[in-house]
């Protein structure tokens, strides 16, 4: 019988625990998650956590691992599986000043707290005044063949709410400081962590108690001069691998991390667009009223003048979430997809 | 399997032929999910699989006493609920290694078995999501006075949910033509049910809050679950309501493909272990008088149908790309219902 092979960062139920950082000092996005939910846990005894199978077990994809060994079952809490529930109890504890980071074992699953978020959450601080300083984080995503009910990006539905924070980092060090920045928010925040990054990508992560990445702020993972591709997620890597092909080919990309999709840093997506004149606007989340639609209008609207060429889109389409490996590497934009993106742009 | 007809020509649950079936049934889902194991192994099932090894004898129950037109709503642990409604083996493996063959041409995968035409409804991979679209076939059934039963199966997480709540009290109220069937297997994914439920049976000790009579049943005992079955599919179809069924059983193995279940005790993993539904009932037939040699038999035909299905399945091609946008919107053509 075959050895198990377990993609990494696949499904992730029951998946290897998360360990620790490298010898050298690199930890994984899942790790730099952990760090953060960690040292924000033992800085603020106002911050808890609550979710499905997140104590005992560790959490369905072992982000929790050990915490409720440290914090106990008080602040480390099992939830039974009732999402509506799970956030209505994130937001009445907030209320009297508890910091709760709520977790979903996926993102998915965030539609069975829908009403919750988007019509209490999203809506409570501007008619009663209270702050709700609540974090929903959970895995988002496809290219780990979890098919329809398991790899949603739902970062449009809670950005469109009018009230909450959705962030979605692409990197260990800005998982980890995004995340504690969410922490210590008085607003709500959704963040999405990427699954098929959790243990795929590492690097060196600040290990500063205070090292925080804002909310809200682009960042330029790569620095071009044809055309600027911008992207946020599991997208900004392969964005990067298509930016590395490129130069090999004499093209410049420069590759814009949105890192946060709402509020949306339009100034730094603007200065790259002055630069390159060109835009291509990468994004897993579908391409219909998607996070890249909003972004490709605030380029037409605001940056008319230095275009040189029509901003392009590419998205998934409007479909489900397919399972067999051929059709949902048809669905998701694949590193030659950009790569013949970036040609066409730069032909103009 | 066989032609059970309607209700009125089901044979009685002590006739032989019945007994067979059902020692058939189980052994076929048996065969199917240890072999979806190993080519999990093989890395030929891709993405997440939950296996039914150790729960066969209440899909394979339910799935004999119902009418070939009733409606089975399950969860994302399927794959006997919907060999238990006659959908061949082939498909539903070429589903699971995303081919083309596949019940769902590889757009669904092991979690989304669907096949409409067998009855087998979907299943449901967000926990306690098909409780009410069960209590909505059921009602559709009662008005069109089809005299068809949905039943539902679902784990004892989804107690918890408030949807399992609102079906309930709705199906109770409308006195809907369908069976709530709760398999516990004593862990909601990773964590004991009872860690995070206020009443020790999750779902019988709450029965009396839909004014239903409380059923708690061994979920390993074969014969009791075709009984059980049976009583409540004909409740159902005689318009009595709903019943709530709380049926309790072991997994073999761990909730998804990769988990080790570390945090069972090995002793109860060991007491249910020798609880094995389908070692149970083939020992039970042996003394009742069934030849070794029959059971035997039913043994290797299950074998080489499944041999034959895993050769099927992976001859089939991966999904081609020209299916990736079919179906997305009814072109008027569809089979089911128009």
């Amino acid at each position: 019988m075959a050895k198990a092979q377990v993609e990494a960062g696949a499904a992730g139920h029951g998946a290897e625990p998360r360990g620790k950082r490298t010898e050298a000092g690199e930890a994984t996005y899942l790790i730099a998650i952990a760090e953060a939910l960690w040292e924000e846990m033992e800085r603020d005894e106002r911050v808890y956590m609550l979710g499905e199978d997140i104590g005992a077990y560790g959490g369905a994809f072992k982000v929790t691992e050990g915490f409720i060994e440290r914090f106990g079952d008080g602040r480390v809490m099992d939830t039974p599986i009732a999402e509506e529930t799970i956030v209505g109890m994130a937001v009445g504890s907030a209320m009297e000043g508890m910091r709760p980071v709520a977790e979903f074992q996926y993102a998915d699953f965030m539609s069975s707290g829908f009403d919750e978020i988007t019509t209490v959450l999203a809506r409570y601080h501007y008619r009663s005044g209270v702050p709700l300083p609540v974090v929903l984080r959970g895995p988002s995503g496809g290219g780990v063949r979890a098919s329809s009910f398991h790899s949603i990006n739902p970062e449009p539905w809670f950005a469109h709410a009018g009230g909450i924070k959705v962030i979605c980092p692409a990197f260990p060090s800005d998982a980890k400081g995004l995340l504690k920045s969410a922490i210590r928010d008085d607003n709500p925040c959704m963040f999405l962590e990427h699954k098929w990054i959790y243990r795929r990508i590492k690097e060196i992560v600040p290990e500063e108690p205070d090292f925080l990445v804002p909310i809200g702020k682009a960042d330029v993972k790569r620095e071009g001069s044809d055309v600027s591709i911008i992207t946020y997620g599991a997208m900004v890597h392969k964005a990067l691998e298509a930016a590395e092909n490129l130069a090999q080919r004499g093209m410049s990309a420069e590759v814009v991390d949105l890192r946060t999709v709402y509020p949306l840093d339009e100034d730094t997506v603007l200065r790259s667009i002055e630069k390159t004149s060109r835009a291509l606007v990468l994004s897993e989340s579908y391409r219909f009223l998607g996070i890249g639609a909003e972004v490709a209008a605030t380029i037409a609207e605001k940056a008319f003048e230095h275009l040189d060429a029509p901003v392009e889109r590419l998205s998934p389409p409007n479909i489900p979430v397919p399972f067999s490996p051929t059709l949902e590497d048809a669905f998701l934009p694949g590193v030659s997809d950009i790569e013949a993106a970036v040609e066409r742009l730069s032909a103009w | 399997m066989v032609d059970l007809g309607t209700d009125a020509t089901h044979p009685a649950r002590e006739a032989d032929d019945v007994r067979i079936a059902l020692f058939r049934l189980m052994v076929r889902l048996r065969v199917f999910e240890k072999r979806a194991y190993d080519l999990f192994l093989q890395n030929l099932v891709k993405g997440t699989s939950h296996l039914g090894l150790g729960q066969e004898a209440i899909a394979a129950a339910f799935g004999l006493a119902m009418r070939p037109d009733d409606y089975t709503f399950c969860t994302y642990r399927g794959h006997d609920h919907t060999l238990a409604r006659g959908v061949p083996m082939a498909p539903v493996m070429a589903e699971l290694l995303g081919r083309e063959g596949g019940l769902m041409a590889g757009k669904g995968g092991s979690m989304h078995l669907t096949s409409v035409e067998h009855g087998m409804m979907g299943s449901y991979a967000i926990v306690g999501a098909h409780l009410p679209i069960a209590a909505g076939a059921a009602w559709s059934a009662q008005v069109r006075g089809s005299g068809q039963v949905a039943v539902c199966f679902f784990g004892d997480g989804a107690t918890n949910i408030g949807a399992f709540h609102e079906a309930l009290n709705l199906a109770a109220i409308w006195k809907l033509p369908v069976v709530f069937v709760c398999e516990n297997n004593l862990y909601m994914e990773y964590t004991p049910i009872g860690a995070v439920t206020a009443v020790e049976h999750p779902a019988s000790d709450r029965a009396s809050a839909y004014g239903l009579e409380p059923i708690l049943v061994d979920g390993n005992d074969a014969d009791l679950m075709f009984e059980v079955a049976r009583a409540t599919i004909d409740r159902a179809r005689s318009g009595d309501g709903p019943s709530l069924v709380e049926a309790v059983t072991y997994r073999h193995g761990g909730h998804s493909r990769a988990d080790p279940a570390k945090y069972r005790p090995a002793s109860e993993e060991q007491e249910w272990l020798e609880r094995d539904p389908v070692i149970v009932y083939r020992a039970l037939l042996e003394s009742s008088g069934v030849g070794s040699g029959t059971l035997t038999a039913i043994e290797a035909e299950a074998e080489a149908e499944i041999d034959e299905a895993t050769e099927l399945a992976k001859a089939s091609p991966p999904s081609s790309v020209s299916l990736i946008e079919r179906d997305v919107w009814s072109d008027g053509g569809s089979a089911w219902r128009s």
